[in-house]
């Protein structure tokens, strides 16, 4: 399953990272790295972004890019 | 002795250095890039300076902010570095420490906002934390100036000893082998290159392109080094990148675990969850959003801002009184005073005009920026801008333009891809400025008075259409290459710092006063000169004598296809080009009207009702005015601003030109 179809409220824990180049970096420095659990808080009020808690804070990323994370719930 | 401050942006980065160094501050350019670079010495430690470098997650090639960071670092050899951590947002903030510590610079860590870990019952165990990190540890509190002088005294003391950090293996098995492979092939190249060697080698492992070449190494060893990482991912199950942010993830899971008894759920947390339901609310986002930058510009344009703006233009008015009382007492030559008064004096003044403006303009931003809101904006309209391949973070600047251009230009700083940055700038003159407001109230009240409002709105409707047409095709054409994703932090809200916000508003007002003197101080003389004499340098007191008029008159048959053929038109044009309320000051004067009321009743011997929303069109679009160019380039450079002057006439004439043919077909 991938992150842009999680539903909003439900914990999953990150699988693997999809993509490449600059924007999978960006997403491992962001702490979005295998393992670690994440939960969608709200999506913006035109549906897209999303945003995300993880690590103990909020971060936002597009759909386009949540699709390339892969999640397993929990 | 010079220290980096480097931290994770939203760090309370800004809050230190504030604290550090007062307002004894130096804001200048990176060579090459429009990333801040501010420094100061340190308050009662005249000697040491602290250069504030721009807030990363990462040392990773791919954004000029780490890029220009990680050539400070390796090029310019700071004494140490301070690196600021959020101990409220631990994990993420470290993995950047980890990455530091590796160059081998002396580094002390200051652990901000312990303030509210202590408040919220939750404790760190510094010593521990210091021992797994490799580097010493000051807890502190930036904004309640708490354990900064303690930060300042050890800060100096290792960079006196030049204590490196202790070597810190955050990884182990396959990983750790590569590094330590990798390490023996490059060792000469990193040592003649003054690169420190583990930082070196991570890079390598991580297929960082840039430290290849930074390392000129050769072919033999690019080749071993391909085998060692190919050999590594086989056996960790990963591909580089991946391995190594879970090396250093899964290191500072283990540290934080063994070191931070983390607080139940914080207050601030709580709060800031609080308001950001009705924040980003579904429903209610877009219109709270909408209210505030309505009380933005009420504030800004309206209420106060026009009254300032007012009174500080009759204070500069007064000044200029007094000047040519005394020019004239002295009995000094009329042209040169004519020069100092009408072009230097009145020119600079109508500009300084601008400045209340300006300043209560980023007093309101910075707060919006400060307390986390501006992310939240982004988040929320980020959907309306991807069309043109912009982020969220575009939109208040462009919001802005509907005010001003020259704040608007100056706000995009805050955008964090040159790219995004470029692109915004570009298009915010599109944006409708309120400076352009006089020429329309004029022409819709001598040719559309019945349709006051319809033909307003569809000049501001037609500026952003033309904006977003012209993002498509830059986007296609210009501007193609990779966007920055937008994956962004949503801080937590806190009250904005007093001494930033002042700080940062006598930056921008500082920024404009010396534009005011320098691009504009020329612009005006020049316009004076084209205004004063004839073609044989003879002054005159009749303006179609001037050379004004006779550029006017060059430029009118150009203009002849978009439908204004006669030369006061395109010499009203051209003085726009200072700033648009002279378009009708010149057009008054040219169709010899006493005041306003009368314009009204001559402007119909000039233009017919179609041409006149043509006018109107033109004026929409076509070239900025002085001050806005004037912050183009010192945003994006001279070459930029040239070509947004040139961009922006041809866009207008192009547009004007189809209305008019259009026009005369069905009219």
């Amino acid at each position: 399953m991938k992150l842009d179809k999680l539903k909003i409220g439900q914990p999953a824990v990150i699988v693997r990272v999809n993509g490449e180049g600059a924007i999978r970096r960006r997403l491992f420095d962001m702490g979005l790295t295998p393992g670690v659990r994440v939960v969608i808080r709200k999506t913006a009020p035109l549906g897209d972004p999303i945003e995300i808690s993880l690590r103990g804070y909020e971060l936002t990323l597009r759909l386009e890019e949540a699709g390339k994370i892969e999640i397993e719930e929990i | 002795m010079i220290f980096a401050l480097i931290g994770n942006p939203n760090c309370g980065k800004t809050t230190l250095f504030n604290q550090l160094t007062g307002s004894k501050q130096h804001v200048g350019n990176f060579p090459g890039v429009t990333v801040d670079k501010k420094e100061g010495p340190i308050k009662k430690h005249e000697d040491a300076i602290v250069v504030d470098l721009p807030g990363i997650y990462s040392l990773s090639p791919y954004t000029a902010e780490e890029i220009v960071t990680r050539d400070f670092l390796i090029k310019e050899h700071p004494d140490a570095i301070i690196n600021i951590v959020d101990a409220t947002n631990i994990e993420r903030n470290l993995y950047l420490t980890l990455q530091l510590a590796e160059l081998n610079i002396p580094m002390i860590i200051a652990l901000n906002m312990m303030d509210e870990i202590a408040a919220n019952g939750g404790r760190i165990d510094i010593e521990t934390l210091s021992e797994l990190l490799g580097a010493p540890i000051v807890p502190i509190s930036a904004s309640k100036n708490q354990g900064v002088e303690e930060l300042v005294r050890r800060a100096l003391k290792i960079g006196g000893n030049k204590e490196k950090p202790k070597n810190v293996d955050f990884c182990s098995g396959d990983v750790h082998r590569a590094i330590h492979s990798i390490a023996h092939i490059i060792c000469d190249e990193a040592d003649s290159h003054g690169v420190a060697l583990r930082f070196a080698s991570v890079k390598l492992v991580e297929g960082d392109e840039r430290m290849m070449t930074d390392l000129e190494i050769q072919p033999p060893e690019i080749d071993i080094i391909g085998h060692i990482v190919e050999d590594m991912e086989f056996h960790c199950g990963m591909d580089r990148e991946a391995a190594l942010a879970d090396a250093r993830y899964n290191y500072i899971v283990e540290a934080v675990k063994k070191t931070v008894v983390k607080p139940t759920e914080s207050k601030e947390h709580v709060r800031s969850v609080k308001i950001d339901k009705i924040l980003t609310h579904k429903i209610f986002a877009i219109p709270i959003f909408l209210c505030i930058m309505l009380v933005i510009f009420w504030i800004t344009f309206g209420a106060i801002g026009a009254g300032l703006s007012d009174a500080f233009s009759m204070g500069i008015d007064a000044i200029i009184g007094v000047i040519d009382k005394g020019l004239e007492s002295l009995a000094i030559n009329e042209t040169l005073r004519s020069l100092l008064i009408d072009g230097v004096c009145s020119g600079v003044g109508s500009v300084l005009s601008f400045l209340p403006t300006i300043v209560l303009m980023f007093f309101l931003l910075s707060i919006l920026e400060d307390s986390g809101y501006m992310a939240r904006v982004a988040f929320v309209m980020d959907r309306f801008l991807r069309t043109i391949g912009l982020s969220g973070r575009s939109f208040v600047p462009m919001l802005i333009g509907f005010g001003c251009s020259v704040p608007a230009i100056m706000a995009t700083r805050t955008l964090s891809s040159e790219r995004d940055r470029r692109l915004t700038v570009v298009l915010i003159p599109f944006m409708s400025c309120s400076a352009k407001l006089p020429i329309y109230a004029t022409f819709v009240a001598a040719f559309f008075a019945e349709k006051k409002a319809l033909i307003m709105f569809s000049i501001y409707l037609l500026g952003i259409a033309v904006g977003i047409l012209c993002g498509f095709i830059m986007k296609k054409f210009a501007y193609e290459g990779e966007p920055i994703p937008f994956i962004m932090e949503l801080p937590a809200y806190r009250f904005p710092a007093v001494q930033s916000v002042l700080l940062h508003m006598w930056e921008k007002a500082k920024d404009f006063i010396k534009k005011a003197f320098t691009v504009i101080f020329i612009a005006t003389i020049i316009i004076w000169l084209l205004q004063s004499f004839d073609i044989r340098f003879n002054m005159v007191n009749d303006s179609s004598q001037s050379i004004l008029a006779e550029v006017g008159r060059f430029i009118a048959p150009l203009l002849a296809p978009v439908g204004f053929s006669d030369w006061r038109i395109a010499t009203a044009l051209v003085t726009g080009f200072s700033a648009k309320e002279a378009v009708i000051s010149t057009l008054a004067v040219l169709v010899s009207a006493g005041d306003s009321s009368q314009i009204t009743a001559l402007l119909p011997d000039l233009f017919t009702p179609l041409t006149a929303y043509c006018f109107l069109v033109f004026c929409l679009l076509y070239t900025p005015c002085v001050a806005a160019i004037a912050a183009v380039k010192r945003e994006l450079g001279g070459k930029a601003a040239i070509v947004t002057v040139i961009f922006q006439t041809f866009v207008a004439w192009i547009v004007t030109f189809i209305f008019y043919n259009i026009g005369m077909l069905i009219l």
